[in-house]
C-alpha cells in the first residue's frame, strides 16, 4: 500500500515537472530573440518597400489562419465563410473610423486633425475592441444554426453565411439606417479611413510601413500567445474531443453548445482584429474586397500548414501570402515575358496555388508542420499499410 | 410497495429486495420511438445504491437506446428518469455527468488523436474550473488545476491497469485492451457515482473477462460506485450482477435476480425461442 502511495507521489512530482518545463529558460530566450529580431526587420527593408509590404499583409493573414485554425483545426468545424468577419472587422474601421456616418460626431482617443472631422472616430485600439466583439457575437450567430449538423453540412450553412455578409455589403448601400445614413458604401467603397494614431508615436501614414507593421507584428503575437495558451487548456482539450468523437465528448461532460460556439467567437474575433487592420491599411472598405476565395486562400493557408497545428497556420499563412503578395507579383512576374510569352504571372496566380496544394497534398497531406498528434497518427498509419501505396489524408 | 410485476403496467416498480430506501437511479416507463419505430417501450428500472445491475437482451432490443436516455444523448419520448433524486429527464449530457453518470461506449470512443492521459483528462472536465481568460491569463489556480489532474488521471490510469509507459501514446495506437482501460479510466475520471458500461467484455478473451468482473466488483466495493451494464457474456452477467434486468423488442419482459431470470421462461423463450409443438 505504501509502495503504491509512492508511487503515486512521484507522478503527482512528475506532472509538475512536466508543467513547469515547458517554459524552460532556453525556450525563453530563444523566443525572446525570435521576438527581437522580428522587430527589427523592417530596418533591413526600405519604409516603402513591396517587401514590406508583403510582410504586412502576411502577417495579417497569419492572424487570420490562426483564428480559422481554431475553428477548423481545433474543433474541426469546417468553415468556408471565413470572409465574413474579415469584412465586419473591416467595416468596423470604416463605421467607427472615417466620417462615413457624417452627421454623428463622436470623438474617442483621436489625433488633433481628426477630431475636427464629422463621423464617428475612435482610436484604432478601441476600433479593434469592437471589431472583437461584434465579431464574437456574429461567430456565435453563424454558430447557431450549426450546432446540430456536423462536416460538410456546416461547411454548407457557413459559406452561405459569407455569401450573405458580401451581398449585404454589396447592397449595404440601400439600407438606410438614420438619416440618410446608409450601412455600407456598397461597392464605392468607404473611403479615407482613418490612418491609426497612438499618443507619441503619432499617426500613421503609407509613406513610412514600418510603424503598421509593429502593430500588425504586435497583435499577431498577442494572437499567437492566445493560441498557444488556449491550445494545452481545458476549453483546448474540449475542442479537440468535439473534432475526435462529438458523441463521446458530450458523454463526458463537455458542454456542446457553449464549446462550439467559444469556437466560432474566438476564431471570428481573430478574423475580425485582422479585418479592421486591413480595412486601415488599405485605407478603403469595398465591398469587392470580401469574396469567397478569400476564405478558400485562408482554409488552403492551414490545410497546407497542418490542420490543427499552430506553428503550420503561422508558416502556411506565411508562404501563400508571401507567393502571392510578393513572389508572383513582385518577383517573378515579368517571368512569362522574359520567355516572349504575351502574359504577365499574376493572371496565373490561381493556377499557381491549385499547382501546390496538390502537390502539398498528394506529398505530404498532414501539412508542412502537422499537429504532433496528427503527425503521430499518420506515420503509424501509414508504415504497416504499406500496400495502400498513396497515403490516407487525415479525416 | 409490492415487488413489481414485469408484465403489468408501466407504472414504477421496485424491484424484489430493494423496496427499502431511496433508488439511486429511477426510470419511470422510459419510452423512445423514432418515427414509427418503438425502441423502448415503457420500461422501468431501479437501481439502488452501490449494487450492480444488468440489462441483457437479443440484439436490437432497445439496450443501447436505453442507455443513451439514461445519460442524455437522447430524449425519451416520454417517462422520466430521476437520478440521486433529481429529475433528470431533460437534462443535458454533461449536467448529468457533473451530478455523477459516466460511461463507456459498445463501440470504444476514445479521442483517437489524444493521448491516453489526454482522454482521461478530458474526462475531468466537469470537475474542471478553468475558462477562457483565466486559461490565456494561465493565472496560479488554473496552473495548480492542470497539475492535479494530470496527476490524478495518471493515478486513475493505473489503477484501470495502463501500463506507465502506455500514458503518453496516442490512443489510436494502443491495443484493444488498453483502449478498453483508457475508456473506463476516462469514465471514472469524472467522479461519478454511476457508471454505465455498455458491453464492456466484448471482444475479450476469459481470462480478461474475468479480471474485468473482478474489478467491477473492486469499483463498487473500493470506491463505492453503482454500476448498470449492459451485457452477452452470461458468465460475466450472472457472475457480477444483483439484479438483471431483460429486454426484448423494447419492452422489459423479465427482472430479478441472476437465479430467477435464468429460470424465467420468458427469457428462455426471448433467447432460444418457442419450442415448436405442432
Amino acid at each position: 500500500m505504501s509502495e503504491l502511495r509512492a508511487q503515486i507521489e512521484e507522478w503527482r512530482a512528475a506532472g509538475r515537472r512536466q508543467v513547469r518545463r515547458l517554459p524552460s529558460w532556453s525556450n525563453r530566450a530563444a523566443v525572446g530573440i525570435l521576438i527581437v529580431l522580428g522587430a527589427l526587420l523592417p530596418f533591413a527593408f526600405a519604409e516603402t518597400s513591396g517587401f514590406l509590404n508583403a510582410t504586412i499583409i502576411s502577417l495579417a493573414y497569419v492572424v487570420m489562419a490562426l483564428g480559422l485554425n481554431i475553428v477548423v483545426g481545433f474543433a474541426g468545424l469546417l468553415d468556408l465563410g471565413y470572409v465574413a468577419f474579415y469584412a465586419i472587422g473591416a467595416y468596423c474601421v470604416g463605421w467607427f473610423g472615417s466620417d462615413f456616418f457624417y452627421k454623428a460626431h463622436l470623438h474617442v482617443g483621436v489625433s488633433h486633425f481628426a477630431g475636427t472631422l464629422p463621423g464617428i472616430h475612435f482610436n484604432f485600439i478601441l476600433i479593434l475592441v469592437c471589431a472583437v466583439a461584434i465579431t464574437s457575437v456574429m461567430g456565435c450567430l453563424i454558430g447557431l444554426p450549426t450546432l446540430r449538423l456536423r462536416g460538410d453540412y456546416i461547411a454548407i450553412v457557413t459559406l452561405a453565411f459569407g455569401e450573405i455578409i458580401g451581398v449585404v455589403a454589396v447592397n449595404g448601400q440601400g439600407i438606410n439606417l438614420v438619416d440618410g445614413m446608409t450601412l455600407t458604401a456598397g461597392n464605392l467603397g468607404i473611403p479615407a479611413v482613418d490612418l491609426p494614431y497612438f499618443p507619441i508615436v503619432g499617426t500613421f501614414n503609407l509613406l513610412d510601413l514600418r510603424p503598421w507593421y509593429w502593430l500588425i507584428f504586435v497583435i499577431m503575437l498577442v494572437v499567437l500567445f492566445v493560441n498557444l495558451r488556449v491550445r494545452d487548456s481545458r476549453l483546448g482539450r474540449a475542442w479537440v474531443a468535439l473534432r475526435e468523437d462529438e458523441v463521446a465528448a458530450v458523454s463526458m461532460g463537455i458542454p456542446l453548445v457553449r464549446t462550439k460556439l467559444l469556437a466560432y467567437a474566438t476564431g471570428a474575433s481573430f478574423g475580425g482584429m485582422s479585418g479592421a487592420f486591413l480595412g486601415a491599411y488599405f485605407t478603403t472598405v469595398n465591398a469587392g474586397q470580401f469574396a469567397f476565395s478569400f476564405s478558400i486562400f485562408v482554409l488552403a493557408m492551414i490545410i497546407v500548414g497542418g490542420l490543427g497545428s499552430i506553428w503550420g497556420a503561422v508558416f502556411g499563412a506565411l508562404l501563400l501570402s508571401y507567393i502571392n503578395y510578393y513572389l508572383i507579383p513582385d518577383v517573378l512576374n515579368g517571368l512569362p515575358g522574359d520567355f516572349g510569352l504575351n502574359f504577365s504571372l499574376t493572371q496565373l496566380s490561381f493556377g499557381i496555388f491549385g499547382f501546390l496544394l496538390v502537390i502539398v497534398m498528394v506529398l505530404r497531406p498532414q501539412g508542412l508542420f502537422p499537429e504532433r498528434r496528427r503527425a503521430l497518427e499518420l506515420t503509424e498509419a501509414i508504415a504497416p499499410g504499406g500496400e495502400e501505396g498513396a497515403p490516407v489524408p487525415p479525416t | 410497495m409490492s415487488p413489481g410485476d414485469a408484465t403489468s403496467a408501466p407504472a414504477p416498480s421496485p424491484p424484489a429486495g430493494e423496496a427499502a430506501g431511496e433508488p439511486l437511479l429511477r426510470a419511470e416507463a422510459l419510452t423512445k420511438r423514432f418515427g414509427g419505430l418503438t425502441a423502448v417501450d415503457g420500461v422501468s428500472l431501479w437501481i439502488a445504491p452501490r449494487s450492480i445491475v444488468s440489462i441483457i437482451g437479443p440484439n436490437g432490443a432497445g439496450k443501447t437506446t436505453f442507455f443513451n436516455m439514461l445519460t442524455g444523448l437522447y430524449k425519451p419520448t416520454s417517462g422520466r428518469i430521476v437520478f440521486a433524486g433529481r429529475d433528470v429527464t431533460r437534462a443535458r449530457p454533461d449536467v448529468r455527468t457533473k451530478l455523477g453518470v459516466a460511461r463507456t461506449f459498445q463501440n470504444i470512443r476514445l479521442f483517437g488523436a489524444m493521448s491516453a492521459l489526454e482522454n482521461v483528462v478530458v474526462g475531468r472536465h466537469v470537475r474542471m474550473k478553468a475558462g477562457l481568460l483565466g486559461s490565456i491569463a494561465r493565472t496560479p489556480s488554473v496552473r495548480r488545476e492542470e497539475q492535479e489532474v494530470r496527476a490524478r488521471a495518471r493515478e486513475v490510469l493505473a489503477y484501470a491497469g495502463l501500463a506507465k509507459n502506455r500514458f503518453d501514446d496516442l490512443a489510436v495506437n494502443l491495443s484493444y485492451g488498453d483502449q478498453r482501460r483508457v475508456e473506463i479510466a476516462r469514465a471514472l475520471a469524472s467522479d461519478p457515482t454511476l457508471l454505465l458500461l455498455d458491453e464492456p467484455t466484448a471482444g475479450m478473451n476469459p481470462q480478461e473477462s474475468d479480471r474485468l468482473t473482478e474489478f467491477m466488483r473492486a469499483l463498487r466495493d473500493d470506491l463505492g460506485l453503482t454500476i448498470l451494464l449492459i451485457e452477452h457474456d452470461m458468465k460475466v452477467v450472472m457472475g457480477v450482477s444483483e439484479q438483471v434486468t431483460v429486454l426484448n423488442h423494447g419492452e422489459r419482459i423479465a427482472e430479478g435476480s441472476p437465479a430467477e431470470v435464468r429460470a424465467d421462461p420468458a427469457v428462455i423463450e426471448a433467447y432460444l425461442g418457442v419450442q415448436d409443438k405442432s
